[in-house]
């Protein structure tokens, strides 16, 4: 109880900090930047550029439009929206991840030959490939289902989404000490009983940061691939939209902003809590 | 018929590079079935090297292990021993219950037997209380114990020991010990056990094997006749005079008549 109050606290502390430090600067400032040998290093401090906490916040309570629905409203719906590619891409993202570790583990040479690629994945720019991504699936359908944007979407989160879990639960699935795979090999078990038995309950401790990473992988994944295909509905697009508004409206980017770090606050919890059930169900046992 | 058989066997690690380790040379051993045989030598004589050829958990450089009548690669996939490591190796997200468990879930044992055996055996290490512990819970010679339960819980034809009692304090170590040897005769176990102690080896053994460092060798091997085990074997004459003799053999002096492997 104590340690959870600590932490509820600390939260709470960040926030206040985070707070603090946006009116602190933006109180003392110079309203152009701070510039250093021409170059500005600190940003503008002027309503435009950095408006006040209080104006976002209450800007969250005012229509969208003109007479439209209120911006929390459009925001929640919009980070819904971009969550149904987060969640997918996330599941099958981890699901991939999860099996390439185990083929990776099973056999060495499928760990030389697919390591490279697999961290080469990564190092494509998502912006370069998101378009790729979104042409190729206008060309596909499910069935009868025509390829809907959001899909290719859901996409690129799962790209981003692999990665850490594939390497991550490589690094767990190979972390039991070799007395304890060797006592395997005297109980004469196979290779799936060991699987079972010893590296996937061994890996657990690697699981869970590995989760948290793909989670956030699959996040910023879901908003980029969002604004990179400029697919309608998500959370991504309204951060495109509301900044075309920068100079008007300056508060309205920054709810759009908020709203996609908070959804990934949200997504980061899930992946808390599922975690703090499994230990403790583990200590009952 | 013979539990295990060597015949010839040698190991070098690493061969044929600049770490080559002859770990084990020309080892010729036979145990009996249900005959306690000890291995003692000085700290990288290849004891543990040697308990892993038999359990077939790496293989001969040159040579032959028959465990059970069998190449020791079958036997294994047959399930003819049970092993205790120099290190408990418990799995630290199962209780101590379930890591004792853990083989007879591997053969296919039901549920209510494995609960029931594994509760046996934690009584007989004595650590019925701590059944619903974790590893990470118990000190290193609870967790030996544990270990020990665990080889113990499958009643292995074989049991291969690599200095289960390190850990134990003196009493603990006598009771298991006597424990040992009970379960040992009561199920006509074989048993390959190697150890430290010139006492234990003789107090346990049907014959102490003694063996020597660099390369790791066979230099004799001590036959101890003290009949069944009592509170008084501990004090008995033969029993130091045992002592005596593998000590003598261990520094490599004396050799007795009729010692040969
Ligand atoms: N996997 C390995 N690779 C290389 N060398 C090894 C390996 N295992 C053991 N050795 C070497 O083989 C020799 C015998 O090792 P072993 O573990 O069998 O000794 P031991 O008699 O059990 O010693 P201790 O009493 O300290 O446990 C040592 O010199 C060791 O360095
Ligand atoms: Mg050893």
């Amino acid at each position: 109880m104590n340690r959870r109050g600590r932490l509820v606290l600390g939260a709470l502390g960040a926030v206040v900090v985070g707070v603090l430090l946006w009116e602190g600067y933006k109180a003392v400032g110079d309203p152009d930047g701070t510039m250093l040998f021409g170059t500005r290093i600190l940003p503008r401090t002027d309503d435009g550029a950095m408006p006040h906490v209080w104006t976002i916040l209450s800007r969250f309570g005012d229509p969208e439009l003109s007479g439209g629905d209120p911006i929390w409203l459009v925001v929640l719906q919009a980070c819904l929206f971009t969550l149904r590619s987060v969640a997918l891409g996330f599941v099958a993202g981890g699901l991939i991840g999860l099996l390439l570790a185990v083929l990776m583990q099973r056999l060495r040479i499928v760990e030389r030959g697919l390591l490279p690629y697999v961290i080469l994945s990564q190092t494509v720019p998502l912006i370069a490939l998101a378009p790729v991504i979104a042409g190729w699936g206008g060309r596909l359908s499910i069935g009868a289902y025509p390829w809907q944007p959001w899909m290719s979407v859901t996409v690129i989160a799962m790209y981003l989404a692999f990665f850490p879990v594939a390497v991550g639960m490589l690094r767990g699935l190979q972390s039991p000490a070799p007395i304890a795979e060797e006592l395997m090999r005297s109980y004469a078990a196979g290779w799936w009983q060991t699987l079972v038995k010893l590296r996937l309950p061994a890996s657990t401790p690697y699981l869970f940061p590995a989760l948290r990473l793909a989670a956030a992988a699959a996040v910023v994944g879901a908003v980029v691939g969002e604004i990179s295909t400029g697919t309608r509905g998500g959370v991504g697009r309204l951060v495109i939209e509301y900044s075309r508004e920068a100079t008007t409206d300056p508060a309205k980017v920054f709810t759009a902003m908020i709203g996609a770090a908070a959804l990934g606050l949200a997504v980061a919890a899930l992946i808390g809590f599922s975690e703090f059930l499994l230990r403790r169900r583990r200590v009952r046992a | 018929m013979t539990a295990v058989l060597l015949e010839g066997v040698s190991k070098v690690f690493n061969a044929g590079r600049a770490d080559e380790v002859t770990a084990l040379t020309a080892v010729d051993l036979t145990v009996e079935r249900g005959e306690f045989v000890t291995l003692i030598g000085p700290s990288g004589c290849g004891k543990s090297t040697l308990l892993r050829l038999v359990g077939d958990l790496t293989q001969p450089s040159t040579g032959t292990v028959t465990v059970a009548g069998k190449p020791a690669a079958t036997a294994r996939a047959d399930q003819e021993y049970g092993i205790a490591f120099q290190q408990a190796g418990l799995f630290e997200w199962r209780t101590v219950q379930r890591n004792v468990e853990l083989p007879l879930e591997l053969r296919g044992t039901s549920k209510r037997e494995r609960r029931e055996r594994a509760r046996e055996m934690l009584d007989l290490v004595g650590l019925g209380d701590f059944a619903g512990h974790y590893p990470a819970q118990l000190s290193g010679g609870m967790q030996q114990r544990v270990a020990i339960a665990r080889a113990l819980a499958v009643h292995p034809p074989l049991l291969l020991m690599d200095e289960p009692f390190g850990a134990l304090d003196e009493m603990t170590r006598e009771r298991l010990q006597d424990e040992l040897l009970r379960i040992c005769a009561s199920t006509g176990t074989s048993t390959i056990f190697v150890t430290h102690s010139i006492p234990e080896a003789v107090y346990l053994s049907d014959r102490v094997v003694v063996m020597s460092a660099r390369p790791g060798r066979i230099t004799e091997v001590v036959p101890i006749d003290l009949g069944p085990r009592t509170e008084a074997t501990r004090q008995s004459p033969g029993f130091f005079t045992g002592i005596t003799k593998v000590r003598r053999a261990l520094r490599g002096e004396a050799v007795p008549a009729g010692a040969t492997s």
